[in-house]
Order: structure tokens, then sequence, then C-alpha cells
């Protein structure tokens, strides 16, 4: 799959280990002491869609308080984006299957 | 009974103090706390593994983030410690903690909440696009992650946190379309001479606004109907009224934006705290004495959980309320160090009123909301779906409002929605905002797993 436009960029911290997940069944890398909602925001621009068809949801607060970025893991658990690290082998889905003609 | 640990909630500045100062009198207080490490969001510590020094991360505030931390690190040791732990409900002298999946009953006599403060927003035509972030969570993906949200970014709203998190970015290298205040000129000129009381932390806003203009960025004030558009999905475009009332745009692909900031009451609601509405922050907020004594008996209250005030009056805040409960309890406390805590808070909350004068909430925003703007992004309620709840259904009060409409009642409590709501309701039924009431708290504060509670 193409690599997709990030909306957050890395400026410093940049020296840290690789961790590999993945964004929609694309493989990804994030670092070590990033957040979830990092991770996925360094890889694309959406966290996932809202559940009242306006569009993708990408976060808002990133300290917990808005429960915007709660994502979808492959399993069907779900976690806060911006309060949870990502962690090697996550598997997150961001893209619910109406979305896919977008 | 007697014995039982006072319990902490919270471990920003004014947890961390009242911790400490809990601590050094021998007791071992249970510090319970949402993040990883203490701090609090101001002085929030960066993941293991970063290696920005506190100068780059704390700036002017570096020998203070310093100092909190250290004073919460000697403690650590000696106290009950408990982070990543979510308070979720607090009733009956017992908190409901939830760690790692699990929730746990924890019983207190008494209890010092220090729950903070988040940023106080104005839903907006696109706010809920990616790219759309508060200004204290674009201040977080810098200092905690290292990231900007984006590489042309337009700042916007009001209050010391819009210049100091511009000033932030620009330091960092990041390209700033503009910074946009909404508190017109005048008001910070007739604000002056209470700002100037402000003393050092005034002279560093001047030095941030200062930093921002020989730097080129525009700095705009006075401006009213921000929308942004999108391109792919993700915004592309903000545009907003000058001053002078001519439309204008500005190309970005993200936004950062709050007004303010808006306290954490709901476990001061659980506990039956009464509130008051409080006009100058115009906010609904808990009781509570200058020591930190609430109307219910063993429940304290410090920092911006009971009325915004910044990190210095958390600190001092957090210090004093700890010494109240310790005075109740029966121990000896320094009487002139605890009327110096008072003076200090005093001091304070003076230069606080100058502020809120300098950059005020624009009430008449939120008021004017465009019908089809989305004000509660929880549950994709529009503006105009809640004035109707007002005006058909004839919702008097916001609670009523809520519940007709759904705005509020989603995963976020109405933290996000609740000021903004609040000001649409109370325009559309021409009453002052005080009288429109307040979102009451429910438990679970925030979502909890549904196996936790059955």
């Amino acid at each position: 799959m193409p690599m997709e436009a990030p909306q957050f960029h890395r400026i410093a911290e940049r020296d840290r280990a690789l961790v590999r997940f993945v964004i929609d069944r694309r493989s990804c890398e994030a670092l070590a002491g990033d957040t979830l909602l990092t991770a996925l925001l360094t890889n694309g621009r959406q966290v996932r869609s809202s559940e009242f068809g306006d569009g993708p949801r990408a976060g808002l607060c990133l300290m917990g308080a808005c429960q915007d970025c709660w994502v979808d893991l492959e399993d069907g658990s779900r976690l806060r984006a911006c309060t949870t690290f990502v962690a090697e082998g996550m598997r997150i889905v961001t893209r619910s299957g109406a979305d896919d003609g977008r | 009974m007697e014995d039982r640990p006072p319990v902490v909630i919270g471990a920003g500045p004014a947890g961390s103090r009242a911790a400490a100062t809990l601590a050094a009198a021998g007791l071992a207080p249970i510090v319970v706390d949402e993040a990883p490490a203490s701090g609090g969001q101001i002085y929030r510590r960066a993941p293991a593994g970063f290696t920005r020094p506190y100068r780059t991360l704390y700036g002017f505030e570096a020998a203070k983030a310093r100092r909190l931390h250290e004073a919460f690190d000697g403690i650590k040791g000696s106290i009950d410690y408990r982070p990543e732990t979510l308070v979720w409900d607090l009733k009956h002298g017992a908190l409901h903690c939830l760690f790692d999946g699990r929730s746990r009953e924890v019983p207190y006599r008494d209890v010092i909440l220090a729950p903070g403060a988040r940023d106080r927003i104005i839903p907006f035509p696109g706010w809920t696009l990616p790219g759309v972030y508060t200004l204290g969570g674009a201040q977080i993906a810098l200092k905690y992650q290292g990231c900007a949200i984006g590489t042309r970014i337009v700042f916007m709203g009001t209050g010391p946190l819009l210049y100091l998190v511009a000033r932030q970015y620009a330091q960092a290298g990041v390209e700033i379309a503009a910074v946009l205040d909404t508190a017109p000129f005048a008001a910070k000129r007739r604000a002056l001479p209470g700002l100037l009381r402000g003393g050092s932390t005034f002279a560093k806003g001047l030095w941030c606004v200062a930093a921002l203009r020989s730097s080129g960025i525009m700095i705009a004030n006075g401006i009213r109907s921000v929308a942004a558009d999108a391109k792919d999905a993700t915004v592309s475009t903000l545009r907003y009224r000058d001053a002078a009332g001519t439309e204008q745009r500005l190309a970005c692909d993200a936004i950062g934006f709050g007004f303010g900031l808006s306290s954490e009451t709901q476990l001061a609601d659980l506990a039956e705290i009464p509130f008051s509405f409080d006009p100058i922050q115009q906010q609904f907020l808990p009781e509570r004495d200058i020591a930190g004594r609430t109307p219910v008996p063993g429940v304290y209250l410090a920092g911006d959980g009971g009325g915004i005030a910044g990190a210095d009056a958390a600190e001092v805040g957090g210090e004093r309320a700890a010494l109240a409960l310790l005075e109740d309890r029966g121990h000896e406390v320094d009487k002139p160090h605890v009327a110096a805590l008072e003076r200090a808070l005093c001091r304070i909350s003076g230069f606080r009123v100058a502020l809120e004068a300098a950059f005020p909430f624009p009430a008449d925003i939120a008021a004017g909301m465009p019908d089809e703007t989305i004000l509660c992004r929880c549950e994709g309620v529009t503006a105009g779906e809640f004035r109707r709840a007002a005006g058909a259904l004839g919702a008097g009060e916001i609670n009523r409002a809520k519940a007709f409409s759904r705005c509020g009642m989603g995963r976020c409590q109405g933290r996000v929605c609740g000021p903004a709501a609040a000001a649409v309701l109370a325009a559309a039924l021409d009453l002052p905002l005080e009288r429109v009431g307040r979102l009451r708290g429910q438990p679970p504060v925030k979502p909890i797993p549904m196996a936790v509670v059955i």
C-alpha cells in the first residue's frame, strides 16, 4: 500500500528504538515512547471514522480528556490512543468497511 | 478509621505539593494519578528514552518543573503512589479506581482533589477535521512527543497559552501562518494596570509576543467568524473575519486553538460539593475557601480544578489544602507560614482577574455559532439541533437540553462542548449564562470497560 501523508511531523527526539506495528493491514514504523496517537498520525491522518458519518477523526486534546481518539484493534479491543504507548505488533483498524470507497 | 491515610487525587503541581506536605508531616498519603508520571499537564514529563533537557522542555519554568519533580521523587518511596489509575467514581467515602483493566474500591476519610484543567474550546465549522487540535494538545505533541501537529499552523483563540504555544512552535522551527486572537486590542490595553501586578509572569508573556512579532509572524487581534475548510478530508484553509470585518483566508495544514482553560469538576460534583457561578471564569465552580476546604467535611480542593489560577497558585494551594487537612486532623501547623501562603494566593488571584479581562471568553462567538456546526463531537449533534432542544422542545436548562439533544451525553461527558453549549443555550433562551445551569457530573467520569462494572 502507498505511504500516506502524515499529520504529525517529528522535529526532535528521533533517536529511539523502532517499533513495528500495523495500521489497516499496512506495516508501519513508530518509535519507542510514541503514544499510539503519535504512531498513527506520523503514518497518516486518520485515527477513526465518526460513528455519525461526519468523516474521519484524528483526536483533539492529546491529554485523555476529550475521548476522541479511542481506536479499534483487530482483536476487537479498544484503546485510547493519546494515553497508550505504541507496542510492537499492535494491529490497529482506523477505517471501517464503509469508508473503503472514500 | 483514624489511621486511614489521606488520599490525593492528581499529581500535578497541586497534588504533588499536597502529597509532599502530608509526607513531611509524617503521613503516607495514597496518591492516585491518571498519568504514568507525576507533573500534571504543565510539568508533564517526557517518556523514558527522551533526551531533551529541562531548559528545552519547560523554558522559563525549567527550574520550577525540576523542583516539583524532585519534590515528588523524594517522597515516592514513603507514600502509596498509584500512577496510571483513573478515579471513575467517588461516593459514600470510597473511590472507585481503575488500574490495568480492573476496578478497586479505596475507602477514604479525607481526600484532596487536585484534578487540574483542560482547554476551554468553542466549536467552529470544520473543527472535527484531522489537523485541528487544542492548544494544550499542540503543546503536548511538541513537548511530550517531539512532534509538530502540522507543517504550516494557525494558532487561534485567546489567552496566555495561545502565545506561549505559538512561541514554542516558532522556536522549534515550525512555520506559523498566523496567531489569531479573538480578544480585541482594547481589552488588553484596559487590563494593563492589573496585568502589571503579575510581575515576572506578565513580563514573560510580553517577551513571548515580542519574540513572535520579531520573527515576522502575523498577530491579529479581535478576530471573529472562524471556519476551517478541508482538502482530502484534512484541514487546508482557515477563514476568519479580521477586526475591520474583512474576510481573510489562510492556507494551513493544522490549527491549534483554545480560549483559556476550564476546570475539571466532575469528581467535586460526585463528592457533593455545592457549586456556584464564577463571574470571572464564566463557569460553575465547586465551592472552597482560600485554604481549600469545601463545605463537605473531609473533602479539600486544590489547584485549577477549583478555579483557574495557574501552576504557581496550584503549588501554593496544594500545600495550603494539605495543611488544612493536617489542622483538621489535630496537627500543629506553622501559622505565619499558612498566612504567607494565603497572601500569595490572594496576590495571584488579583492577576488572574486582569488576565480574564485581557483575554475574555468570547461567548458571542459560541452564541452565534452557525446552525450546521457540530457542537458535540462525541454524539455528532449540531448547534441547530441543540437550539431546537431549547426552542421547539422547551428545554429551559442545560441538563434538559442534553436529554433532548444528546449534546454532552457522549464519551467526554460534556468536557469539550459544555462551556460553548451553555453559551449557545443562554443565547437561544435569552438568559444570562448562570441561569442555564451546568452539566451534572456522572460516573464513570471517563469511559471504562463494561466488564468492570457488571
